[in-house]
């Protein structure tokens, strides 16, 4: 039987709309250090092994991995990135130590999207540079094609993905890393200039820096360690076609078969009953309601009515995105799924102050790649 | 032409056959702009470059002088102590004389990239930076030398304020 593995340390950087003051170096180590005085670890000594997430394009640097190193003390130690999402790492660090190759691991990730100029055409170097990019179309217009199709075959209205903006700007006031808290009602979002229609310019997180770092632990080094575990008990990730002329549009396939795999490994049958709240992707408002379907929180078409009848609220039976989500906190490229795991992590903790929810044993949270991507992770989280 | 084969097979293409859509192609040319904050230590170094100086900083740790300067020691893992001046005199790690561009042009005056150990500076720090006023083939490793400034008014914060290393 594999070891159990634990999240034993958490450190971030301030999440900001930009932060000129700092290189992504110093980011990167104000994170780490929290992190390892949280764990009570040396990582000169103690660390086996580094993991960071980092896409090359957002950085404007290729190989960006030789640059990690010195500032999360892994220097002259092994060190690899990933090139996905902050819960692929955390997946990376569980079976590294469950192979019995580590017994702790260190996880890393950040935004500093202040430093892109030209964000969008980035965005836009992801798409398929012969059927797709020729168009000339801003990237979000794939998100305003998702968004329609969901809607059209799931139910959901316009108006319930404009109370997800509203649930989310207003959770993310009370949350002293949100950058976008605000109250807006459902009139704003609504009579918002019009993006990608049906997308408003509302519906969709604004971009934020910020770093995570994490310490991840074998359970026979748990104990002499100082940080409170959290223990991984599932996880799974996923990616479904890339063609944009044949996807799955209207369902979130990638994050339903992620779930599955999480929701197996930790042994979970019925999730809105085994689970007591998750943070959930919702880069875009009708995502929140489209991954909660995929994640089986609700029944096919439901996620609107859960959220009116206010079990999504902090107050509610099953709370989503406390933080503010990606809509309040702001989106933070590869370093958003660790963002979330950092908010259930708190929870679990009893240690999220303002935003503490009362009572909680066991969170999910879930990422995606964002556009034009059909990847998502799935994270389980518990406290004992 | 070999003995056996008199005549290579295949279609040969030139330039002009894709400049005139006989071969299809697809080009994309991305627009991709960056403006990195250089942050606490080398924000301070680029400010010390414009004023002709060069900064580091030390780690009371390890005793370390750390250019260019960062605040943190990689080897500690702690906070670095404090700033320090070096010299614009140093010593030559190593070189190499670049005789091609990166465009592939042959050049009359190769470039001579070097890494610079910095007087001041811990051994094995410096910079890495250009030679000259120099022939390529007196170029030794051990060489000492000394940074060339642009003027005042031409310097702007960044490593080109200084234009080379010149033997002393
Ligand atoms: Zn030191």
């Amino acid at each position: 039987m594999p070891e159990r593995v634990a999240i034993v340390g958490v450190g971030y950087s301030d999440v900001r709309s930009t932060t000129p003051g700092l290189s992504y170096k110093e980011m990167m180590y104000e994170a780490a250090v929290r992190a390892y005085a949280d764990a009570g670890v040396n990582p000169r000594k103690d660390v086996d092994s580094f993991i960071c997430v980092s896409e090359d394009f957002w950085e404007g640097t290729s190989i960006f991995d030789e640059y990690v190193p010195d500032q999360l003390g892994g220097a002259l130690r092994p060190v690899h990135t990933v090139t996905g999402d902050g819960i692929h790492a955390l997946a990376c660090a569980a079976m590294l130590i469950r192979t019995g190759r580590a017994r702790i691991v260190v996880v890393e990730g950040h935004s500093k999207h202040s430093d892109i100029r030209t964000p969008h055409h980035i965005h836009n170097f992801a798409f398929d540079p012969i059927y797709h990019r020729p168009l000339g179309a801003h990237p979000y217009h794939l998100a305003g094609l998702e968004m329609n199709r969901f809607l059209h075959v799931s139910g959901n209205t316009r108006e319930q993905c404009a109370l997800v903006v509203r649930k989310n700007l207003t959770n993310a006031l009370l949350n002293p890393r949100a950058v976008y808290g605000a109250e807006v009602s459902l009139e704003d979002v609504l009579g918002a200039p019009p993006a990608f229609t049906p997308l408003g310019e509302l519906d969709i997180a604004r971009p934020a820096d910020g770093g995570f770092v994490m310490v991840v632990a074998a359970e026979s080094v748990v104990d002499d360690l100082a940080g409170e575990p959290v223990w991984i008990t599932g996880y799974g990730w996923c990616t479904g076609a890339s063609a944009v002329d044949s996807r799955q549009w209207g369902e979130a396939v990638y994050a339903r078969l992620a779930a599955e795999q999480a929701y197996r490994m930790a042994g979970i049958t019925n999730p809105f009953q085994d689970l007591d709240f998750a943070e959930i992707d919702d880069s875009f408002s009708y995502k929140e309601l489209e991954h909660l379907e995929a994640l089986r929180l609700c029944r096919p078409g439901e996620a609107g009515t859960l959220l009116e009848e206010g079990v999504t609220l902090p107050s509610g039976e099953f709370p989503v995105n406390v933080s503010g989500g990606s809509l309040g906190v702001g989106h933070l490229l590869e370093a958003t799924g660790l963002h979330r795991v950092y908010e259930v992590v708190l929870q679990l903790r009893g240690q999220a102050g303002p935003i503490q929810l009362a009572e909680v044993e066991r969170g999910l949270a879930q990422s995606w790649r964002n556009l034009p991507t059909t990847t998502g992770c799935v994270i389980i989280l518990e406290r004992s | 032409m070999t003995v056996r084969i008199k005549e290579w097979p295949g279609t040969a293409l030139s330039s002009k056959d894709f400049e005139t859509g006989r071969v299809l192609t697809v080009h994309h040319k991305p627009k991709a702009e960056y403006r990195w904050d250089a942050g606490v230590a080398i924000g301070r170094y680029l400010r010390e470059l414009k004023e002709g100086r060069l900064i580091a900083r030390r780690c009371n740790a390890c005793g370390r002088i750390l250019l260019p300067p960062r605040m943190f020691c990689e080897e500690c893992f702690v906070p670095t102590s404090e700033w320090v001046f070096v010299k614009d005199t140093g010593t030559v790690n190593t070189f190499s004389i670049c005789h091609v561009r990166w465009d592939m042009v042959r050049l009359k005056d190769p470039q001579l990239p070097a890494v610079i150990n910095v007087d001041g500076a811990s051994p094995g720090m410096g910079i890495l930076h250009l030679l000259g006023e120099v022939r390529p083939e007196d170029v030794r490793v051990g060489m000492r030398v000394q940074a060339v400034w642009k003027s005042p008014e031409e310097r702007e914060g960044a490593i080109t304020d200084i234009k080379y290393w010149k033997p002393i």
